[in-house]
């Protein structure tokens, strides 16, 4: 087993259908039907890598997909729990105050009410949990820091009985000046969300709101000063959005007969929850066993335990199975997408070559740190872009507010630097008279050249350049618009996983079926259908004869998590690992059952070569096994230690680039936007499943436009939020899907991944709005640097008192 | 409306009502309180999960199923208006299919249409309601019709394109 492990690249067979993996909707490329894969793998294996792939690489059906359109896939609030007690959570109509009594008398002797408890029920001091710092209490305690944040839990026989003692819970509470945006957080004297008292003595920021900071630095950004032709300077800002997983949070806490804990939850992260429960509660990991119903739509949102302790609390104290299940409403309260404001400081030459940049950049995260202080640090790492600068300094703050708490969401930090980055970019070709397209062609790295520098030097992965012009020529770039009408263009790099662990169990079974046991969340990517391809090609099973078993930290080993689009490459690579581990001891029995010498065999994907010739594995296994039969088991791990120093913890496994182009056109009286095309090429290594790849980016480019064009999180003066559901907070529909809609995928088989895969399916949104900025300044002549793109701001920026196409807002230094 | 009141022990003080309706083509009865929705009936007292709960404001279309052969948002009408009426939710589109699957269910896996797939049973029912509607809509009467289903996941290019994959099924049949 390896423990540090080099990925190894087995390149792709070269049979992939090249062309375009998209385009309008009706040219729509059609999955496959599930073909008995036995006869051919043994046909094809000739011995080579290459030769069995036959599932790898086709658009196969989604795993489980049969049980998605008929409605038969039970989600969370889909499982039936016959002697469940319902929670409903009571909250305060403030988003900062600080609670003076509660007082359970009425709703406790409501009708069918089981138990109510406040902080006062629990283990003293409040037992709190994080991931960065265990600073979340499981009830508030004594104090409220955000609009939602529970300070009490009714459970009652049923929901509805919850829900009116919930309102009958009294809370007395004083509201106390909060701070809801980062004007607010950062002005001097400005109320702490964090008492000082709690942060570490050494902590140089524990007397402000700044709950942690990042810089990185190379050259001399004010000494090149003086070396740039032109200096643009300007502040952009990303509005704070949520997740909105069509499916709401959901938790389902199960007292054991042993004294145990089950927990049902839609995570993304099963084993980071039962880790956290374990230790919350105090009992060992053998005793908490989760259960990861598929989420229905997570996006980063539902990687970390929010309110999995309270239940848990609830479960022991009452003996029962206590069932919650938020309203879209509550979900909104839960997590969120950190706002960023970035001040951005952009020098160039006269011939469009960067000197220096400059970012101060500032997420507004909210009243406890969740991963937050990772999203400011990996998304900053990559703020200055996919480009070649020889002096860069990136500063980084993660900003505490009396709001929701931020997390991980697609992109994890980098849509809201990337705004910055790319506008300026803009901002600095319209100043020195080249186009979008042209000043990133100038600036763009080459594969293997450093975009981030210093001892930790990271370089690019892929070749970018071809992507950056695969979107240019889709999308039409320098090709005559007609009026009211504008191009864009724009890139960006997020960093992949950087250290974990992924291991997979692979049951080779004797009638040639297989299970495969692997930790990764499915929740929508599809990561099911990778393995049951996977398992396909390598020990030659017809593919509806591998089952996929997640979801259950029980009997599923270890995978530290489904984030930073991992699990293609870590948990790609542990299954492919176990399949041939699972070839080799076939092999290795077949010797010692035959009498064989085993230097005269060899395998290959789904055979045996014996000196008489191929054989299925399965006939060997058989063969192998003997009369009494049995079956194989194989083993395989992936994992990256990280690198010691490295600000990230170590290099990331690939990066995930991504170009995106757009042709708006602008409404001038009212300052609505039409799509015509957008385009999206991302450099993907290899598609395992083209489908999903398609999938996957058309989703991204569409969420991005949400955060460009229209969500936004409103709060009024009292830290409340003003828009939460459906009704009032806007994501794409049908109807704001461009006209076209082109996503394409470069497939250089350069990645670390199984058949030289990378990850994907964050890259398509990281860049969408400084695409859609591009196009629509390019459309009016003005640029706008405020997200998201409404049709308010657009006509505001039209009517603004002095406005004129063409005008410039960059102020020039020199 | 027959609805007959009664005291049950589990409610907050409220009566409730006895309905008797037809769902995907069985006679059934229940007994609900009056606020019960239909989406909640449906999913808690008849345990037809596969109409799902998002945002129970007639939003986002999650819980969309047949009454009496139109669409409707299930989270807006109360169970007890069911009373007499026939639905048909998304366990019973397919019942009696090969592979109880039907032609347009067959097409979302087709295109690629399937992420998460808490939206699909609502997304599948919508498109239903639209080709028996529209047997040839094309893509922007497509975008107009299913514009009350949201999705997060795929971005509803695939959505389209399965329903158009169903039309030229249905109009080959």
């Amino acid at each position: 087993m390896r423990e540090e492990q080099v990925f190894t690249h087995v390149p792709l067979a070269t049979k992939g259908d090249p062309r375009a993996t998209t385009g309008a909707p009706v040219d729509v490329g059609q999955t496959q039907a599930l073909p008995n894969r036995l006869e051919e793998s043994v046909e094809a294996g000739h011995g080579s890598e290459r030769g069995g792939l036959a599932a790898v690489g086709a658009s196969i059906r989604r795993y489980g997909g049969d049980d998605r359109v008929t409605g038969h896939q039970m989600f969370l609030s889909d499982l039936y729990f016959p002697d469940a007690a319902a929670v409903a959570l009571v909250t305060l109509p403030v988003g900062r105050a600080i609670i003076t009594k509660i007082d359970v008398k009425r709703a406790a002797g409501m009708p069918g009410v089981v138990t109510v408890l406040t902080a006062a029920d629990l283990p003293q001091p409040v037992p709190r949990f994080g991931v960065s710092h265990q600073d979340r209490p499981v009830l508030a305690d004594g104090e409220v820091l955000f609009h939602g944040e529970p300070v009490a839990a009714v459970v009652a026989e049923t929901f509805d009985q919850a829900d009116a003692a919930a309102r009958e819970v009294d809370v007395t509470f004083i509201e106390v000046e909060g701070v809801f945006n980062l004007e607010q957080a950062l002005a001097p004297g400005a109320p702490l969300v964090r008492d000082p008292s709690l942060r570490p003595a050494d902590d140089e920021n524990r007397n402000s709101n700044v709950l942690a900071a990042a810089l990185y630095e190379w050259g001399n950004t004010t000494a090149a000063a003086s070396e740039a032709d032109v200096v643009v300077e300007n502040t952009y800002t990303f509005p704070m959005v949520t997740h909105f997983p069509i499916e709401p949070v959901g938790v389902v806490a199960v007292p054991t007969d042993s004294g145990g804990l089950d927990i049902y939850s839609p995570v993304q992260h099963p084993y980071l929850l039962q880790q956290t429960i374990a230790k919350v509660i105090g009992l060992p990991l053998a005793q908490v066993r989760v259960f990861a119903p598929d989420p229905g739509g997570a996006f980063g949102g539902k990687q970390t335990p929010r309110l999995e302790p309270l239940l848990a609390f609830l479960a022991l104290k009452t003996g029962r199975p206590c069932r919650l299940v938020l309203s879209l409403e509550q979900t909104f309260q839960m997590t969120r997408r950190a706002a960023c404001r970035v001040t951005a400081r952009t020098g160039f030459s006269s011939d469009g070559a960067l000197v220096f940049h400059d970012l101060e950049c500032d997420y507004l995260i909210g009243a406890y740190a969740d991963v937050a202080p990772r999203v400011t640090t990996k998304g900053p790492y990559v703020g200055a872009g996919p480009y070649r600068i020889p002096n860069v300094r990136t500063a980084s703050r993660a900003v505490m507010s009396n709001t929701t708490s931020s997390t991980a969401f697609r992109g994890f930090g980098v849509p809201q630097v990337a705004w910055a980055t790319e506008s300026q970019m803009d901002a600095g070709a319209r100043r020195l008279g080249l186009d979008s397209l042209q000043i990133r062609q100038r600036n763009l790295v080459s594969s293997g050249e450093a975009f981030f520098r210093g001892p930790y030097e990271a370089t690019a992965d892929g070749h970018w350049h071809e992507s950056l012009e695969k979107a240019a020529e889709l999308i039409g770039w320098g090709l005559p618009l007609p009026p009211n009408r504008g191009r864009g263009i724009a890139v960006a790099i997020k960093p992949g996983p950087v250290s974990g662990l992924s291991q997979s169990l692979v049951r080779f079974l004797s009638d040639g079926s297989a299970i495969v046991y692997a930790g990764t969340s499915d929740m929508g990517q599809g990561a099911r259908t990778l393995w049951q391809q996977i398992l396909a090609d390598e020990l030659g099973c017809p593919l509806d004869k591998v089952k996929v078993v997640s979801g259950d930290t029980g009997i599923v080993p270890f995978d530290l998590q489904t984030s930073a689009s991992r699990s293609t490459v870590f948990m790609g690579n542990a299954v492919l690992e176990a399949c041939r581990d699972i070839r080799q001891r076939v092999m290795t029995l077949y010797a010692e059952s035959t009498g064989i010498a085993e230097e005269l065999l060899s395998e290959a994907p789904g055979v045996l070569v014996t000196p008489e010739g191929k054989m299925s594995l399965l006939e060997a296994a058989r063969t192998a096994l003997g009369p009494l039969g049995g079956e194989f088991v194989g083993q395989g791990t992936a994992r990256m230690r990280g690198r010691e120093g490295h600000p990230l913890g170590g290099d990331a496994a690939f990066y995930e680039f991504n170009c995106t182009a757009i042709e708006v056109e602008v409404d001038f009286e009212t300052g609505e936007l039409l799509l015509h095309k957008h385009v999206s090429v991302s450099d993907v290594g290899a598609k395992l499943n083209p489908i999903q790849v398609v999938s996957q980016d058309e989703g991204a480019s569409i969420m991005g436009l949400g955060h460009s064009q229209m969500e936004q999180l409103l709060l009024d003066d009292h830290g409340v939020i003003r828009n939460l559901g459906a009704l009032d907070y806007r994501i794409p529909t049908f109807k704001d899907v461009p006209v076209e809609l082109v996503t394409y995928g470069i497939e250089n088989h350069d990645g670390p991944g199984p058949y030289g895969s990378k990850g994907i399916g964050e890259g398509a949104l990281l860049c969408t709005a400084g695409a859609l900025g591009s196009a629509v300044s390019d459309a009016i002549g003005m640029p706008i640097r405020d997200l998201p793109l409404t049709p308010e701001r657009v006509w505001m920026t039209l009517n603004q008192a002095g406005a004129h196409p063409g005008g410039d807002e960059s102020r020039q230094v020199q | 409306m027959t609805a007959s009141e009664v005291q049950l022990d589990d409610s907050v003080g409220e009566t409730v009502v006895n309905v008797t309706c037809t769902v995907n083509g069985k006679s059934v009865g229940f007994s609900v309180p009056p606020q019960r929705t239909l989406m909640d009936a449906l999913r808690y007292d008849l345990r037809l999960t596969g109409t799902k709960t998002c945002c129970a404001e007639g939003e986002c279309g999650a819980c969309t199923v047949f009454v009496d052969g139109v669409a409707v948002n299930s989270c807006l009408i109360l169970a007890a208006e069911a009373e007499g009426h026939d639905i048909l939710t998304i366990e019973g589109l397919g019942e009696g299919e090969p592979g109880g699957l039907c032609d347009l269910q067959e097409s979302f896996l087709e295109a690629g249409a399937v992420q998460c797939g808490f939206c699909i049973p609502g997304q599948v029912m919508s498109a239903e309601y639209l080709l028996r509607s529209n047997a040839d809509p094309s893509v922007e009467e497509i975008r107009e019709a299913m514009s009350g289903n949201l999705c997060r996941c795929a971005g509803y290019e695939r959505i389209v394109a399965a329903i158009r994959i169903t039309a030229q099924k249905r109009a080959n049949r």
